[in-house]
């Protein structure tokens, strides 16, 4: 096992590295001049050169990389070109609000994808189950700014149930957890069901149930139990799908997160920070993936590690 | 030695057309106001900041020198009291404030004023501003780094400081108004560094009190400010992150008083018509032009009469109507509000049939090929396509290179590779509203090289002396006389035709009921987007 740990997490810095690699290339793929960005349009040719000398961008490229990857070793990230401020700093300010907003969103899908998955179970093949099988395929389908755009339309600016973005009490949470968890709970009423379809035919579930025991209680003591270990070891690939959905979500609802911050950086070609939120991202994808390897035999001795 | 307190340089055009707005400063202080926007706040440091979101916080946080009537271009004295300039018209000696101090307490001086210009000039500060103090003695050594100071700047006693020019420069004045000229205080830049975009401290009527980044910031009366009876408002918040649909729906609830990226294009007929808001809808001009430009170093756009049959052919009122309406039809480079604009010039009027005869006559009867190169985001390409059409319609096959913004600018900066460019979304802006602004970077010899902004590469040497000629005009006596010559600079500019003039863009800005003040306060020309200090709310009237 420690081997095997040992394993996975120089695989994770290893893609990490290739991670620094694409990301500081992205300085040269992107059509911005940073130099002639900081100069401004009164700026003389002579001061954008001046600019591009201090920034280092004469260098050759590997030194330039060098230089980019001994600071990200000492966690700099470099400053924002036109933020004028530390690119760590700015992440670090909006880290909360993401990780709060992922929490929400978890919470939503769980409660939500599973009390689906349970039903369309239970009911299997009726009406019901059918329902719900659009409803869930619906849910992983639609764009989720569609998705937003809609709730906010209809709680927020028609019921007034909900303010209208922003950020700071639990009700600006409730929409932006919602049209980010929605995606996920669609999945996880489909694993769910089908889970909760195994375990329901398990000998010891027919054991508990000719013991005469009540339904509620083979449901909740040994059915749900079972059936949800394997899902509770998808959360760490969610970080994943989270950071994508991030970006829409953080901007349709005002959301003051690093999903914002990067479509925002996108928007003004702000490249630093574009390469900084690619990079935790990125962090954060590998290490969730990292975390679903290692919980998954834990949960279900069943997967062996190699 | 001549004195004048108040240069007379700016707008009398203006004035001809309106009485100038008198704003009302008698208003009643207290409340305060939620001003939204899409963007992060980049910097509050007046040497760097340069945008159209934080140039007119910086003007809330910092004075300079000089500064505008609000709501108007007419220049008046700020922090200077008075100023005198020498004969030779090289000198300017600036009287400063008694009673003026930064927001940490301490009383401004002259030694700040020369700080605050040695630290904009030194290359290593960065400023995108740098270069409209060239006119200042000692500042090619202090740009290229051979001094620490610049040589022309003196402090003669604490309340008076001394500027010598290298050259007599006309628009000096108006350099002392701009943000870059600010007056900062040495230790607290010293000890934020970098950083103290992120600390500023000035002497401008609000302080800046909480910046929570990608949240808010929150601007607070200064309780010390020298301009008695400012700020109106005891707070503003700046929310960010708002996209402007969002901030517009939040100001009809009544949650946000003003919109600062304006009302969403796509939202403009809708909210126009709303009987509730249409009231509360501001419209003003801008010194801004939206142009295309002909590079007169390639063929066929080296031919005149080429470019004269182009600025024929194009139906700008048509490409008005594509964004909804929203700005004015142009005839020559300056917009209206700009000293030195032309209003009796007729231009180049609408006439394909003319346009297609004059073609003809230069030897393209058959038309020709060419590209025009705009910048991708809406609605630069759908005016793009407008001005396809109105080529075509004289024979010339235009196909439109709808590119990133950066890869239009570097396009436009080289000899020969743009042969036309749309300037939508990359249009100039004058940074103080003089006619000069708009000539040097896009229209004079020193713009027409590479890495330049004049994508024309237009360059008339006589028109460069005649523009250093008026701009070496000085005695605010001859100022109809200098205007007189930049206004026969642009009409020489429009016979030559390197630009189709297109329109002046017009801006709307929306308020709640709950603020209130003059309406020209929330389309300042140049305290953009609104003039901040002159906000009043209405409950505390």
């Amino acid at each position: 096992m420690s081997i095997h740990l040992l394993r996975r997490i120089l695989e994770s810095l290893l893609i990490l590295l290739g991670i620094s690699i694409v990301t500081f290339l992205l300085l040269y793929l992107l059509p911005a001049d940073p130099a002639r960005q900081i100069a401004g349009r009164s700026a003389t040719v002579q001061t954008v050169e001046n600019i591009r000398e201090q920034l280092g961008l004469n260098l050759p490229l590997y030194q330039q990389y060098w230089h980019y990857l001994s600071n990200l070793l000492q966690g700099d990230l470099g400053r924002s070109y036109l933020q004028k401020t530390e690119v760590s700093e700015l992440i670090a300010a909006r880290l909360p609000a993401t990780l709060l907003l992922m929490a929400g969103a978890i919470v939503c899908e769980l409660v939500i994808g599973l009390a689906l998955g349970v039903i369309s179970a239970l009911w299997r093949n009726s009406r019901t189950d059918r329902v719900l099988t659009v409803v869930s395929f619906t849910s992983v389908s639609a764009p989720q700014f569609v998705i937003g755009i809609l709730l906010l339309y209809v709680f927020a600016v028609k019921l007034h149930w909900a303010p209208i973005g922003g950020y700071g009490t639990f009700a600006h949470l409730v929409l932006p957890a919602l049209t980010l968890g929605i995606l996920g709970a669609g999945w996880y009423a489909r694993m769910m069901r089908s889970s909760m379809i195994d375990v329901l035919e398990k000998d010891y579930v027919r054991t508990a149930r000719s013991k005469g025991l009540s339904r509620s209680r083979i449901l909740f003591r040994h059915v749900i139990p079972n059936a949800i270990l394997p899902i509770i070891a998808m959360i760490g690939i969610d970080i994943g799908m989270f950071m994508s959905g991030i970006v829409v979500v953080e901007s349709v609802f005002s959301w003051p997160g690093i999903g914002q911050l990067a479509w925002q950086a996108i928007q003004r070609v702000d490249i630093p920070i574009i390469m900084g939120v690619t990079l935790v991202s990125a962090c954060a994808i590998v290490i969730g993936n990292l975390l679903a390897d290692l919980v998954a035999p834990l949960v279900d001795p069943r997967i062996r590690v190699r | 030695m001549k004195k004048h307190v108040l240069a007379p340089v700016a707008l009398a055009v203006l004035g001809l057309a309106a009485p100038l707005p008198s704003i009302a400063d008698d208003a009643a202080n207290g409340g305060s106001m939620i001003v939204t926007y899409k963007d992060d706040v980049s910097t509050l440091d007046p040497a760097i900041g340069y945008d159209w979101q934080n140039w007119s916080m910086i003007k809330s946080l910092f004075d300079g020198l000089m500064d505008y009537k609000p709501g108007t271009t007419e220049l008046v004295s700020d922090l200077a009291e008075s100023h005198t300039l020498s004969d030779d018209g090289l000198t300017y000696t600036f009287t400063l404030r008694d009673g003026v101090t930064f927001h940490n307490g301490r009383a401004m001086t002259a030694e700040d004023v020369k700080y605050s210009l040695d630290r904009v000039t030194n290359p290593k500060t960065q400023s995108p501003g740098a270069g409209f103090f060239g006119s200042i003695a000692g500042y090619d050594a202090m740009s290229s780094g051979n001094a620490q100071t610049l040589s022309g700047v003196t402090v003669v006693d604490p309340k008076t400081i001394s500027i010598t020019l290298s050259r007599p420069d006309a628009t000096f004045l108006h350099v002392m108004a701009i943000n870059f000229s600010s007056v900062v205080p040495r230790e607290v830049v010293e000890e934020f560094g970098e950083d103290f975009g992120k600390h500023p401290v000035g002497t401008g009527a609000f302080e800046l009190t909480d910046w929570t980044l990608g949240q808010h910031l929150i601007f607070s009366r200064n309780e010390d400010y020298w301009k008695e009876g400012l700020p109106n408002l005891d707070q503003i918040t700046f929310e960010v992150g708002q996209e402007p649909v969002v901030a517009l729906l939040r100001l009809q609830q009544g949650e946000v008083d003003i919109p600062g990226d304006g009302i969403p294009p796509a939202k403009f007929v809708e909210v126009s018509n709303d009987d509730q808001f249409k009231d509360f809808i501001i419209e003003g001009g801008q010194l801004q032009t939206g142009y295309i430009t002909m590079n007169v170093k390639m063929p066929p756009f080296d031919n005149k009469a080429v470019r004269q049959a182009v600025n024929m052919a194009i139906n700008k009122e048509r490409i008005v109507r594509v964004i909804n309406g929203r700005a004015v039809v142009a005839n020559q480079p300056l917009p209206p509000t700009m000293p030195g604009y032309a209003p009796d010039y007729e231009g180049y009027a609408y006439d394909p049939d003319a346009a297609k005869a004059m073609l003809a006559e230069a030897g393209f009867a058959d038309g020709f090929e060419t590209e025009l190169y705009v910048y991708n985001t809406d609605p630069n390409p759908r005016i793009a396509q407008s001005i396809q059409q109105d080529l075509k319609a004289i024979g010339i096959n235009a196909s439109i290179k709808s590119l990133a913004q950066a890869n239009v600018i570097a396009a436009g900066g080289e000899s020969d590779q743009a042969p036309m460019i749309w300037s939508g979304g990359m249009a100039w802006i004058a940074d103080f509203p003089d006619p000069s602004n708009f000539y040097g970077p896009i229209l004079g010899c020193a713009g027409a090289v590479p890495g330049g902004w004049n994508w024309s590469w237009y360059c008339n040497e006589e028109l460069d002396a005649k523009a250093v000629a008026a701009d070496g005009m000085t005695d605010p006596s001859r100022t109809a006389e200098r205007e007189q010559m930049w206004r026969e600079i642009y009409l020489s500019i429009m016979e030559d035709a390197p630009w189709v003039p297109v329109f002046n863009e017009q801006r709307f800005t929306m308020r709640s009921p709950a603020v209130g003040g003059e309406d020209a306060i929330f389309v300042d020309p140049v305290h953009v987007p609104v003039n901040y200090d002159y906000v009043h709310s209405t409950a505390a009237q």
